[in-house]
């Protein structure tokens, strides 16, 4: 659960949150950032029930 | 704003234990865990139409940033020493707390009014999902000048749709979605912040300077359009307060905060606040000015903003927050309507008839439009029965009326209450539909006269 927990929170704070700043500052294109973020969402929706449902 | 965002606890809390008793010590909960409850509360589909609205209605970025901070300080001041001491005193939902002042009937009638807001609310949260759902068709969303004007047939068609799926979802029942939304609020708290800035990035942003640029840029081009509007920085403050009046002011949040050991639970929606109607607000406020940027298009269309910003992301993010704040809404609606049939009548009559008005609601795209002025129109209704309830607790000793007046002598339809809620509401409506008053000025107003009328007139009952 742990490795799930991780992924989850890497999904949303890498994958969409540094992937927004890196492409406001530039360093990544903006349609590779709708790609990632995409990513991003399905591997937060794919992850956080497991462990999620666990803690309840 | 308004919280419909709705978890397990938190649903557990507001409605499942204890209807008619008060909370035992046993269940009670630390102020602590208040903050996490309402954390995902205030990030809803609401927030992708309100945030727009503000940079629509000739809002200033530095106007906003300070007059949304100032209004949610004195929101969460409002939670901690209004709502809060009579929770903890009393430690009764909202409802049951009303039934001992103003009868059982007369709550039937408070109920059915806030069933008939609340499939308002989940309307504008159909149009909402729906805006999101007819972009990768290519369906756009127009608001026509008339509030009962119609966009096109085909982005109708998607609001029945849509509204069609998420009634059978409530009606049968929202555990599932309720977990989901769960699952889905702290995806959807980061999401909002991705979208704004990648709507800074868009704009090509590289200082604050450049920023205020770009968002006074977007103001005039919506000006040169629907000619001069002013939302100014008090409009701002009274707005980010009383948006949520029914829940505060109103004590809809008695509910929630009975489970409290102490009053500091009243700081439980700080972060919720912030999350949602600050960084929510702006970021969504942002998403608009960058589209005004490309394109000119001053329409403040959700799922249209969103593809716009963060593509596939945005989407399903305004789809899920629609969908997540409609649902629990429709059900709650449901729950209100619920009384208007027979006992013989199905489980789920009330909430079917709560989601066919609120699909009719979400046909007419100007009522999400409206939203600033609807949550207003809602904290003005509402909320005076807070006033009701607040003198009840604290001046009818004082003053030497009967405190809970329906319990201690038996009456059902308390005509004081239905006069002291209805005399300033009427008023207020008054007001804001004849002298085009702001509905979110009328609700202090309205509060503080329902207060005073209830005590003058159990006085004047007593002597």
């Amino acid at each position: 659960m742990k490795i799930l927990k991780l992924i989850s929170v890497l999904s949303i704070s890498v994958l969409i949150l540094l992937v927004g700043i890196l492409s406001f500052l530039g360093t990544i294109e903006v349609a590779n950032m709708k790609t990632l973020m995409l990513v991003g969402t399905i591997l937060w929706f794919a992850t956080t029930p497991f462990w999620m449902k666990e803690e309840e | 704003m308004i919280q419909h965002n709705i978890d397990d606890d938190y649903e557990e809390l507001a409605v499942g234990e204890f209807e008619r008793t008060p909370v035992p010590k046993s269940r009670l909960k630390g102020w602590k865990s208040f903050l996490g409850m309402y954390a995902g509360e205030h990030a809803a589909g609401t927030e992708f139409m309100i945030g727009p609205l503000f940079l629509a209605a000739g809002a200033s970025l530095k106007d906003l940033i300070l007059g949304l901070f100032i209004g949610n300080i004195l929101a969460i001041l409002t939670w901690r020493y209004i709502v809060a001491p009579i929770a903890v005193s009393k430690k009764l939902t909202l409802y049951y707390q009303l039934e001992k002042i103003a009868g059982k009937h007369l709550v039937k009638v408070y109920n059915v009014v806030n069933g008939v807001l609340f499939c308002f609310l989940a309307g504008a949260m159909i149009t909402v999902s729906a805006s999101a759902v007819g972009v990768p068709f290519d369906i756009s969303f127009s608001v026509p000048e008339s509030i009962f004007g119609l966009s096109s047939a085909a982005f109708s068609g998607i609001v029945i749709i849509v509204g069609i799926v998420m009634t059978i979802v409530a009606a049968a029942g929202y555990n599932m979605v309720s977990k989901f939304a769960n699952i889905a609020a702290p995806w959807m708290i980061i999401v909002f912040a991705a979208c704004g800035i990648s709507a800074m990035s868009q704009m090509e942003v590289d200082s604050w300077k450049s920023l205020l640029t770009e968002w006074d840029q977007g103001i005039s081009v919506v000006q040169s359009i629907n000619g001069k509007v002013d939302f100014g920085f008090w409009k701002i403050v009274i707005f980010a307060w009383l948006c949520n009046a029914a829940m505060h002011f109103g004590m809809s949040d008695l509910s929630i905060m009975r489970f409290a050991k102490d009053s500091r639970a009243g700081w439980g929606p700080s972060i919720g606040m912030f999350l949602g109607h600050y960084m929510a607000w702006i970021c969504a406020s942002l998403m608009l000015a960058a589209q005004i940027k490309l394109t000119g298009d001053i329409s403040a269309n959700p799922g249209a903003l969103a593809w716009s910003v963060v593509g596939w992301t945005g989407i399903i993010c305004v789809i899920i927050a629609g969908w997540t704040t409609a649902n629990p809404t429709i059900y709650r609606a449901g729950l209100a309507f619920q009384s208007l049939f027979s006992s013989k009548a199905k489980a789920y009559s009330g909430v079917i008839l709560a989601g066919v008005v609120a699909t009719v609601a979400g046909i007419f795209p100007t009522l999400s439009s409206k939203l600033l002025d609807f949550v207003g129109l809602y904290g003005t209704i509402l909320g005076p029965m807070g006033g009701v309830i607040f003198v009840n607790h604290y001046l009818a000793k004082k003053m030497g009326f009967t405190e809970d007046y329906a319990d201690e002598k038996g009456s059902s339809f308390n005509v004081a209450v239905l006069l002291a809620w209805t005399i300033p509401v009427a008023l207020g409506l008054y007001f804001i539909f004849a002298k085009g008053l702001f509905p979110a000025y009328a609700v202090i107003p309205c509060w503080i006269a329902s207060s005073v009328l209830y005590v003058l007139i159990m006085k004047l009952q007593k002597s």
